[in-house]
């Protein structure tokens, strides 16, 4: 990489090069220090029997069987309400608004400071929405919707520029065929557009797998085995907390906790971009 | 008015070559005074030409000066643009083109059109070929078969892909990717066949060859093409017309058969840009 640079001419250009790659260096190394730290501290905890048993003695001992389902069950339901309403919203303002219509300029403005929204103020929301006045009490349900309206902006906006990305000459070409809007949206656009929809679901899947603040005021921390959707279920991310700051002795099976729950999150990155090389792949083909 | 063949009706096709049906000319489409504005900028203003059937009329000028923008109406591509206005009149045998209450997807199915860019979608060549007869209600397997192969034959595709129909369309070069988008359009029975520069992308091989289907599909289907390729045009059009850009807005000059708007124009910018002063 380095000899593919120009080699640098003279002082300020040596000083510019060392700088620019002493950060790279210095985020890299920051990221390495985190996960070894993790797994120096975590890795020797782990076991089929952490991952599967239930935790004893408010979590010192025993595993994480039921707090791993609950985080699954938690974002199972972010994802069956988020995804839909998402791409729903993203053709509707890509396909079916303009650009200068004052609801597209409202929504989208609405939308990007949604995201920027501290997850503690919707877990507020969630609490106060879905636990309260939906009646719904701190359970699985209510965490995986406030979940959901967390993650909705990203995903839309980032779905939405998945579809924008797509050449006019597609839609063009299609309504040249006599072929109706529907029919290109859901047989051309769509699968054109995933993945921007895949880097949205990246990017908010990884936040609310991390999410402690919104969960705490809906979710519960409740760590028995959920048998509804209506149970409470402790996420992996408070579970986490719970142990690191709420329980001494715990630190052991907190580390242990956080990098069952880095391997998740490298697991689903790794998933979705190995996703989208393989829909880029069949986009770059077109060019 | 011919009513238009349902798709899913016997996949009757059109009588092959039958070169006299251009000799003993007959409109098929009247274009009245027909402008276009994007917003306020005119791309072509008034029009008026009628479009003689189961010919082929080259439409020929600078850049810019409306011809793609002249084809787009007639298949009312122009609903999708936005800002973009069109008056006048478009009659198709009876049938009123700018009329609101027009079926679009029925005049888009009666009437083809290729792009300059080949299209394909991204899907394997059948799927390419299967989507569009599909969702115009054509269920009957034997039949999308049949359909499948007698378009790839008219394009002369079929020997080429006959043997990876299922591999990606856009793998195939770009003139056999025309080619397909030629069959695309065909298999839906059209009347007739807008082709923007259907050539100018392609080597001058695929060109050629693209070139010499388009003029196989003469009489079956009215065609109206846009080149800049003066000698194609000269080669394979019955009919030309010159558009031109006149007080920002581009005009129709001259249309005439193509002998005579080649060989003896009457319109001095005309004769310039056909003898290449100016082209
Ligand atoms: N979508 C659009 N919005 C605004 N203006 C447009 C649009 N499409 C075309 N124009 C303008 O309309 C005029 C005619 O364009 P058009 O593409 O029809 O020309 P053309 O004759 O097809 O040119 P070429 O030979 O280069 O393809 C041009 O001045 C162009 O800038
Ligand atoms: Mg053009």
């Amino acid at each position: 990489m380095a000899q593919t640079l120009s080699r640098p001419q003279n002082l300020r250009e040596w000083f510019a090069v060392a700088l620019v790659w002493g950060a790279a260096a210095l985020v890299t190394a920051v990221f390495c220090w985190l996960l070894g730290d993790i797994v120096w501290h975590g890795l020797s905890h782990i076991s089929w029997t952490f991952l599967t048993a239930p935790p004893e003695n408010a979590g010192r001992r025993g595993g994480i069987g039921p707090i791993l389902v609950s985080t699954c069950l938690i974002l199972g339901v972010c994802l069956t309400v988020s995804l839909p309403i998402g791409i729903g919203t993203a053709v509707l303002l890509a396909e079916f608004t303009s650009d200068h219509s004052l609801f597209g300029r409202i929504t989208r403005r609405s939308l990007d400071v949604l995201a920027g929204v501290p997850s503690i103020v919707f877990g507020l929301f969630g609490n106060a929405f879905f636990c309260k006045t939906l009646g719904l009490g701190f359970s699985i349900l209510s965490g995986g919707l406030t979940l959901a309206c967390m993650v909705l902006p990203i995903l839309i906006r980032s779905t939405e520029e998945g579809f924008r990305a797509v050449p006019t000459s597609y839609r063009l070409s299609t309504a040249a065929l006599g072929l109706s809007r529907t029919t290109t949206i859901v047989h051309i656009l769509l699968p054109a557009a995933v993945p921007g929809l895949l880097v949205g679901l990246v990017l908010g899947v990884g936040r609310a797998i991390a999410e402690t603040a919104a969960l705490i005021f809906t979710s519960g921390y409740v760590d028995r085995m959920p048998e509804s959707l209506l149970d409470s279920g402790r996420a992996l991310s408070i579970h986490i907390f719970d142990l690191s700051m709420n329980v001494s002795g715990g630190d052991a099976n907190a580390y242990a906790s956080a990098l069952v729950l880095v391997i998740l999150l490298l697991a689903i990155n790794g998933t979705a971009s190995w996703l989208a090389t393989y829909g880029l792949q069949r986009k770059a083909v077109t060019v | 008015m011919t009513p238009v063949e349902p798709i899913t009706g016997p996949r009757a096709r059109h009588p092959l070559e039958e070169r006299s049906v251009c000799q003993g000319p007959q409109s098929l489409i009247e274009i009245d005074r027909l402008s276009l504005y994007y917003v306020d900028k005119p791309a072509f203003q008034d029009v008026t030409l009628s479009i003689n059937k189961g010919c082929i009329t080259a439409l020929v000028g600078p850049s810019g000066c409306g011809k793609t923008s002249f084809l787009t109406c007639l298949n009312r591509l122009t609903d999708l643009i936005a800002g973009c206005r069109v008056s006048g009149r478009i009659m198709i045998d009876d049938l009123d083109v700018m009329a609101p209450d027009t079926d679009v997807i029925q005049l888009r199915r009666r009437i083809g059109m290729i792009f300059q860019k080949p299209n394909p979608f991204p899907l394997t060549i059948r799927r390419n070929l299967v989507f569009p007869l599909r969702e115009h209600g054509l269920r009957d397997r034997g039949q999308i078969a049949q359909t499948i192969e007698t378009t790839l034959r008219d394009v002369g595709l079929w020997d080429e892909v006959k043997d990876r129909l299922d591999s990606p369309a856009l793998a195939l070069s770009g003139g056999q990717q025309q080619r397909l988008c030629i069959a695309r359009a065909l298999a839906l029975l059209p009347e007739v066949l807008l082709m923007d520069e259907p050539c100018s992308a392609l080597d001058p091989l695929s060109s050629g060859v693209v070139e010499d289907l388009i003029v196989s599909l003469r009489s079956r289907y009215t065609i109206l093409i846009v080149t800049h390729n003066l000698t194609q045009a000269r080669r394979i059009a019955d009919h030309a017309a010159l558009f031109w850009v006149q007080n920002g807005a581009g005009r129709l000059i001259e249309v005439g058969t193509a002998k005579q708007i080649f060989e003896e124009p009457r319109d001095p910018l005309t004769a310039a840009y056909v003898s290449g002063m100016r082209g």
